[in-house]
C-alpha cells in the first residue's frame, strides 16, 4: 500500500490551540492499528485561527488540509482518508476541490516563508531536500563584491521597518577596513501585535542562518550573533539544534565547504526590553550593558559591537537572502513594485477573519490584503482602520484602503511599513484608546536617556488618560501636537522619533473622535469605560433579576417581574449586566 | 546556601572570561535563585569585577530580570495591541480576583503565582493569551480564567 503523510503543524500557536494532545493522538492511532502512515511535524503554515492544522497527503491521493483537528477527529479522519471516504467539516485546502482557504493562499507569494509549514524545521535533511545551503554552496564561489551586486540589485529593502537598501548597508560593511567584523541578526521582535519573525525563526531556521552565512562571506565578517527575544523558547530550541547541525554538516565553523571561510554564529536571549530593537540599543545589550542607544555615527558599519565593524539586519531580510542567491535578482524583482521589489510577511491579527500569518508581493492594496487574503472583518462588523507599524506606526482609515503596501505609499499616510504587524479594527475599537495604549507601551519602553522621550510620551499619556476619563480640554489636542513635534525633535533614536506617530495619525483621520470624547463625552466606539452609561430599558426589562444577581456592587434595584434600575452613582460600569441580560434590556451609551 | 553558593561558583566560571556575558550570566542566576538577590548581585561582582552597581544598573533596566522572590508559577498576560484590542484587560481583571490579589500586589500569599503583564507574546490569532509557565493559553473570557487557573493550583 502506498504511504501516507500526515503533518501536523506544531509551532507555538498550534501547540497553544491543543496540537500536543493531537499530536499524541495520531502517534497512538497510527501505532495501534499499524496504520501505513507517516507522521511528520512542522511549525506554522500561517493559518493560526484554524489550529491545530493537519495536513494529509500520498501518492494518489489529493493533498487536503483540516482545520481546527482535536484529537476525537482523529480516527475517522485517517480511516477516511486512507478509504478515499473522507468526511470531515472544516476541510481548508483540497487540491482538486473548492475550499474555504484556496484563495487565501492563491493570493500569497512565499518567498521568506517557502519552508515554513512545509519542513520539519529541526531537520536539516528536509531544509536539504528543498535545496537549503545550495545558496551558500553558490555564493562561495562568488566573489563577495558580486554577491552584494547582486542584493543590491534585487532591490531588497530591509524588513525591520526602516527600509533601508540591504545591498548598501552590506556594502559599508565591506568597505569598511578591519580583521574583525560581526553580523547579527534582529530578532528582538517587540512591537506588540506582531509575530513575522517568530513564525519564521521556528518554522525555518537554516534559511536565516543560511542567510547570515552568505552575508558574513560577503562583508568579510566570520563571526556573528543573532540576538533573540527570551519571550520565544520554541525559537530558541530550534535555532540552537539548527546550528549545531549545520555545524555538523559543516555549513558553520571552519573551512566551511572547504573555501577555507570561517564563520561562527551565537544565540543572545534578549531580556525584555522593547528599545533593544534599536540597532545600536541591540550592540549595547549584546555587549551584556543597558541596552541604550548610542548617537550615529558612527554608524555599525564603521564601528559596532566592541568597536569593530558591523552589519546587522532583521529576520525577514535575512531569511530573504538565500532565495536571492539561488533564483537571482532578477527573479526577486518579478515580485513587488519597482521601488519595493519582492513580497512581506504581514501578521495580521486584531478583528480580522483570517488572522495569522501572510506574506504578499509588494504593491498589493491594503483592500486586497484585508478583504481577499484575510477574509474581512469579524462577526460582519464594521472596518473602521488598519493599525501598520506598531507603536511607531499609524491608523490608516477606510478611505485610504487603496493604498498599496509599499514602503513609499504607507509612509504617505503617516503610517509605516514597519516590520509587518497589521492589526484591524473595527467599530468597536476606539482610537483615542488605540493612541493612549501604544503611548503607554512607548513611555513604558523608553530608555530615559533622552529628556523629550522619557518626559514627553509621560505628558501625552496623561492627555490621552484625560481625553479617555471624559476630562480633557479641546487645548489638549494643540499641547499633543505640539509634544508630538518637540518628541520627535528631541530623540536620539527611532523609538522617541516615532512615539507620536500612533497619536498623530488617530488625530489626522479620527479627530471627530476626540472631539466627542472632550466635548460631548461620549466614545462613539463605546470602548472606554469611564464614558459609559448603562441604563435599564423599562420598556424591555422582564425583570427576570438576572442583571441584579450579576452585579458586583449591588447597584441595580427591582423586584420580581418589576422593572430593574442601575444607581448610576454606585455603577462601576463592568458591563456584568450588559452581558447578563437575555432580553437586550440594558442598554449601553 | 552553601549549595547554592557551589552552584553559583559554577556558573561564574561558565561564563569566565567570555565578554558580554553579563546579561546571560544573571539570567543563569536568576534562574538558580528565583530572583537576584542583593547579597548574591554583590558576590557576582566581587568575583567578576564589574562594579556592583553596574550589576544593579543592568538588572533593573530589563523586564526579565526580577529582585523579589516570585511565585512557583508565572502568569505572563499579553498586553500586545491585539490582545488590547481583544479584551485583555478584562483577562487580567478575572486573574487577580481568582488569585485574590490586592492593590500593586502581584504574587499570590501561598508563592504559587505572580502575574506580570507583558508586551506581546507573539501569539495574536489566539488573543486574548496568558502564558503560564511556559504553556500558552489562548482565546480566553473572563468566564474560562478560573479553570485554567484550577489546573495548576495544588
Amino acid at each position: 500500500m502506498e504511504k501516507i503523510i500526515a503533518k501536523l503543524g506544531l509551532g507555538s500557536c498550534g501547540i497553544a490551540a491543543g496540537a500536543g494532545e493531537v499530536w499524541t493522538e495520531l502517534q497512538k492511532v497510527i501505532n495501534d492499528n499499524s496504520l501505513p502512515i507517516r507522521l511528520e511535524k512542522t511549525a506554522c503554515i500561517g493559518m493560526c485561527f484554524e489550529e491545530p492544522v493537519l495536513e494529509l497527503s500520498g501518492e494518489g491521493k489529493p493533498k487536503i488540509m483540516l482545520g481546527k483537528v482535536t484529537a476525537a477527529d482523529v480516527q475517522n479522519v485517517l480511516d477516511g482518508y486512507l478509504n478515499d471516504k473522507l468526511e470531515y467539516n472544516n476541510i481548508i485546502l483540497h487540491e482538486h476541490q473548492e475550499a474555504v482557504h484556496n484563495e487565501l493562499i492563491a493570493n500569497q507569494k512565499r518567498i521568506v516563508l517557502r519552508n515554513c509549514g512545509v519542513i520539519d524545521p529541526e531537520s536539516l535533511e528536509d531544509y536539504e531536500a528543498q535545496g537549503g545551503y545550495q545558496a551558500l554552496r553558490k555564493a562561495l564561489q562568488m566573489q563577495p563584491m558580486q554577491i552584494i551586486d547582486e542584493v543590491k540589485a534585487s532591490g531588497l529593502r530591509g524588513r525591520g521597518g526602516a527600509g533601508f537598501s540591504t545591498g548598501m548597508k552590506w556594502q559599508f560593511a565591506h568597505n569598511a577596513k578591519n580583521d574583525k567584523k560581526y553580523v547579527v541578526c534582529n530578532a528582538d521582535e517587540g512591537d506588540p501585535g506582531a509575530f513575522m519573525d517568530r513564525s519564521t525563526l521556528e518554522g525555518d531556521p537554516h534559511a536565516i542562518i543560511e542567510g547570515m552565512i552568505i552575508g558574513a562571506y560577503a562583508m568579510g565578517a566570520d563571526e556573528g550573533y543573532l540576538y533573540v527575544r527570551a519571550e520565544y523558547p520554541m525559537a530558541i530550541k530550534h535555532l540552537k539544534k539548527a546550528l549545531a547541525d549545520a555545524e555538523t554538516k559543516g555549513y558553520l565553523g571552519k573551512n566551511i565547504m572547504g573555501t577555507g571561510f570561517n564563520c561562527e554564529l551565537h544565540i543572545k536571549e534578549g531580556a525584555g526590553a522593547f528599545v533593544c530593537g534599536e540597532e545600536t540599543a541591540l550592540m549595547q545589550s549584546i555587549e551584556g550593558k543597558r541596552g541604550m542607544p548610542t548617537i550615529r555615527p558612527p554608524f555599525p558599519a564603521e564601528s559596532g559591537l566592541w568597536g569593530k565593524p558591523t552589519n546587522i539586519n532583521n529576520v525577514e531580510t535575512w531569511a530573504n537572502i538565500p532565495w536571492i542567491i539561488t533564483n537571482g535578482a532578477k527573479a526577486f524583482r518579478k515580485f513587488g513594485t519597482e521601488k519595493s521589489p519582492g513580497t512581506k510577511v504581514f501578521a495580521l491579527a486584531g478583528k480580522i477573519v483570517n488572522s495569522g500569518l501572510i506574506e504578499v508581493p509588494m504593491g498589493m492594496p491594503l483592500h486586497d490584503v484585508i478583504y481577499k487574503v484575510g477574509g474581512g472583518i469579524k462577526n460582519g462588523k464594521k472596518f473602521k482602520g488598519v493599525q501598520l507599524g506598531g507603536p511607531s506606526g499609524g491608523c490608516v482609515p477606510a478611505h485610504l484602503l487603496d493604498t498599496t503596501v509599499d514602503y513609499d505609499s504607507i509612509t504617505k499616510t503617516g503610517a509605516i511599513m514597519g516590520s509587518g504587524g497589521m492589526v484591524v479594527m473595527d467599530e468597536d475599537s476606539c482610537m483615542v484608546d488605540i493612541a493612549r495604549f501604544f503611548l503607554n507601551f512607548t513611555q513604558n519602553e523608553s530608555c530615559g536617556k533622552c529628556t523629550f522621550c522619557r518626559i514627553g510620551t509621560r505628558r501625552m499619556l496623561e492627555i490621552l488618560t484625560r481625553i479617555t476619563e471624559g476630562k480633557g480640554e479641546m487645548e489638549d489636542i494643540d499641547k499633543l501636537e505640539q509634544l508630538a513635534v518637540n518628541i520627535i525633535k528631541g530623540s536620539l533614536c527611532g523609538l522617541g522619533q516615532t512615539a507620536p506617530n500612533p497619536v498623530l495619525t488617530t488625530l489626522k483621520y479620527f479627530r471627530d473622535e476626540y472631539i466627542a470624547h472632550i466635548v460631548d463625552k461620549k466614545c462613539p466606539a463605546h470602548s472606554c469605560t469611564a464614558l459609559l452609561k448603562y441604563e435599564v430599558n423599562p420598556e424591555t426589562c422582564v425583570g427576570c433579576t438576572a442583571c441584579a444577581r450579576k452585579c458586583p456592587v449591588g447597584c441595580i434595584s427591582g423586584a420580581v417581574k418589576q422593572v430593574h434600575t442601575i444607581d448610576q452613582n454606585k455603577c462601576i460600569k463592568c458591563g456584568a449586566c450588559y452581558a447578563a441580560c437575555k432580553f437586550n434590556a440594558i442598554t449601553k451609551e | 546556601m552553601s549549595n547554592s553558593r557551589a552552584d553559583l561558583d559554577a556558573i561564574l566560571s561558565r561564563y569566565k572570561g567570555r565578554h558580554g556575558a553579563l546579561i546571560p550570566l544573571l539570567q543563569d542566576v536568576q534562574n538558580l535563585e528565583g530572583y537576584l538577590r542583593q547579597d548574591t548581585m554583590k558576590y557576582v561582582s566581587e568575583q567578576t569585577g564589574v562594579p556592583a552597581a553596574e550589576i544593579f544598573g543592568v538588572a533593573t533596566f530589563y523586564s526579565m530580570f526580577r529582585l523579589k522572590p516570585q511565585g512557583k508559577y508565572v502568569i505572563r498576560v499579553c498586553k500586545g495591541t491585539a490582545c488590547h484590542v481583544s479584551g485583555a484587560n478584562g483577562i487580567l481583571n478575572a486573574i487577580r480576583e481568582n488569585l485574590k490579589l490586592n492593590g500593586t500586589d502581584d504574587t499570590t500569599e501561598d508563592a504559587l503565582f505572580t502575574v506580570m503583564e507583558v508586551a506581546c507574546l507573539g501569539c495574536c490569532s489566539l488573543a486574548p493569551v496568558i502564558m503560564i509557565g511556559d504553556q500558552t493559553f489562548g482565546k480566553l473570557t473572563p468566564d474560562t480564567v478560573p479553570a485554567v487557573l484550577k489546573k495548576f493550583s495544588a
